[in-house]
């Protein structure tokens, strides 16, 4: 589980984010939701730990990360995959090098256990045959997919998922969306998402987190959002509706 | 201020730069394709630079030498030293500068922007390490190696000149070579050739590193990388002549 506890963010004097807590649970998918400039990224970087908050606590299992010593944050980091909203992809690597990135940097396995885990995760991701393609090569939607394999690779316990639907049809969305809902569940990771598709939101949040103006406005929930009574939360659904 | 402030920054990104590597094997396999990258595409232009410094200076030297009493023996004397001590530890650096400095802070501001450098620390990668540690140290390998070249194919290129100019002959100017030859005019050059790489890997990894924003922000980063590292090899080309040779 991952916990928040009174975040504050500030850039230039101009505060991002103040005083947001909030819960993430195993094995469910918690969608942190809110319009563009509202807080949601900066508190993904905050999560993950990209940016330092100038307050607040964000714990992994009881792990405060910002009180961690440097070697104690590269274990719990080696605990997260991320998928980007560009993929993120090191383009001089081809598709089965930046799936096997993290295994070559943090694990002792030898060429062929490590080409079995590779083919096990992109096939996991149902990608076959792309091994030798560069990220050039490859459309957004796989482009995404090899980013979730590679985000699994190293079987992580969170994962993070910044608007994994961004630039993709609504079929390949729908492909994206299945999948991590797979993966969090198969895998029993906590998986928290930045989205503004509010059809993902409701078709596969256990969870939802609304961030208004750097603040956490609401929490619960998708059959309770409705029921909400918060104006802010409200027009937000429905714009996005239409 | 703002200056203090960069530096500071700088220093920072050194220190991050310089610490043990996460995967040894990764790290030299990273380093050596640098090393190839850097020395074997920059050989050409080093060389044809090289050649032509040498050939210019015989003749603007050569030039004054005439009619006077001076023996033109002095000749070869004056373009090799000119040569080790001055044009070709730092041309070469200038060059350098404009090619692998350029290309460092592009490929490294390029991977920033595109979130790749994100991904090596979320991942538990020290990103600084990874992607400039192994460029740094290529370069101190590669550059002082590309002034050696240097050195010699400028020496070379003057006689090319006595060749064709028949100012002096390539006999005479050979023997200028080899006349009161002090070896630690080479010592000096390739202290210059190892201060300047190290600041056009270290000046254009910071700029790349540093970048926020697109393509537009890639190509500043790019401009104030060459800019900064040609600006760092002239100041300390001045302070590390007056500290070895005065």
């Amino acid at each position: 589980m991952i916990a928040l506890n009174g975040i504050y963010k500030s850039f230039n004097g101009r505060e991002v984010l103040k005083d947001v807590s909030a819960k993430f649970a195993k094995g469910k998918c918690t969608f942190v939701i809110g319009a563009s400039g509202g807080g949601k990224s900066v508190l993904m970087k905050c999560m993950v730990g990209l940016i330092t908050p100038d307050k607040g606590v964000v714990d992994f299992d009881n792990r405060d990360f910002y009180g961690l010593d440097y070697k104690e944050k590269k274990l719990v980091r080696q605990e997260i995959g991320m998928l980007f909203q560009g993929g993120a992809l090191f383009d001089s690597l081809s598709v089965e090098d930046n799936v096997a990135f993290p295994l070559r940097m943090f694990t002792e396995m030898n060429k062929s256990e490590l080409l079995d885990r590779v083919n096990f995760c992109l096939k996991r991701v149902k990608l076959e045959n792309v091994n030798n393609l560069y990220p050039s090569n490859i459309s957004g939607g796989m482009k995404k997919r090899v980013g979730i394999a590679r985000a699994i690779a190293m079987n992580p316990k969170y994962l993070f998922c910044d608007e994994p639907n961004s630039g993709l049809d609504p079929l390949t969305s729908r492909v994206i969306d299945e999948l991590i809902v797979e993966i969090t569940e198969e895998y029993n990771i906590t998986t928290v998402i930045n989205s503004h598709d509010i059809k993902s939101v409701f078709d596969m949040g256990d969870h939802i987190v609304f961030i208004y103006q750097g603040k956490r406005l609401w929490e619960g929930n998708k059959s309770e959002i409705n029921d909400a009574g918060i104006k802010e939360l409200q027009e937000f659904i429905k714009a996005s509706r239409f | 201020m703002k200056f203090l402030s960069k530096l500071g920054s700088y220093l920072l990104f050194l220190r991050a730069c310089f610490r043990k590597p996460d995967k040894w094997r990764m790290f030299w396999r990273s380093f050596f394709s640098e090393v190839y990258k850097m020395g074997n595409d920059s050989f050409g232009i080093v060389a044809i630079i090289s050649l032509f410094i040498g050939a210019v200076t015989v003749i603007q030297f050569g030039s004054q030498l005439q009619g006077s009493l001076v023996p033109m023996t002095i000749l070869g004397r004056i373009v090799r030293d000119a040569n080790i001590l001055e044009f070709s530890p730092t041309i070469v650096a200038l060059v350098m500068a404009g090619k692998i400095g350029s290309n460092i802070a592009s490929e490294i501001g390029t991977m920033k922007v595109s979130e790749q450098i994100d991904a090596l620390e979320i991942m538990g990668v020290n990103a600084a390490s990874y992607v400039a540690l192994p460029k740094i140290l290529a370069a101190i390998f590669a550059v002082p190696a590309l002034v050696i070249c240097s050195m010699f194919l400028s020496n070379v290129g003057g006689a090319i000149s006595c060749y064709f100019s028949e100012m002096v002959t390539v006999d005479i100017y050979i023997q200028g070579l080899r006349m009161d030859f002090n070896g630690f005019f080479i010592t000096h050059a390739l202290t210059k050739a190892f201060f300047s790489s190290f600041l056009i890997a270290t000046i254009s990894s910071y700029n790349g590193y540093i970048t926020e924003g697109g393509a537009l922000e890639v190509g500043s980063a790019s401009t104030m990388a060459v800019v900064q590292s040609c600006i760092a090899i002239i100041f300390f080309d001045y302070i590390l002549t007056q500290l070895m040779l005065y």
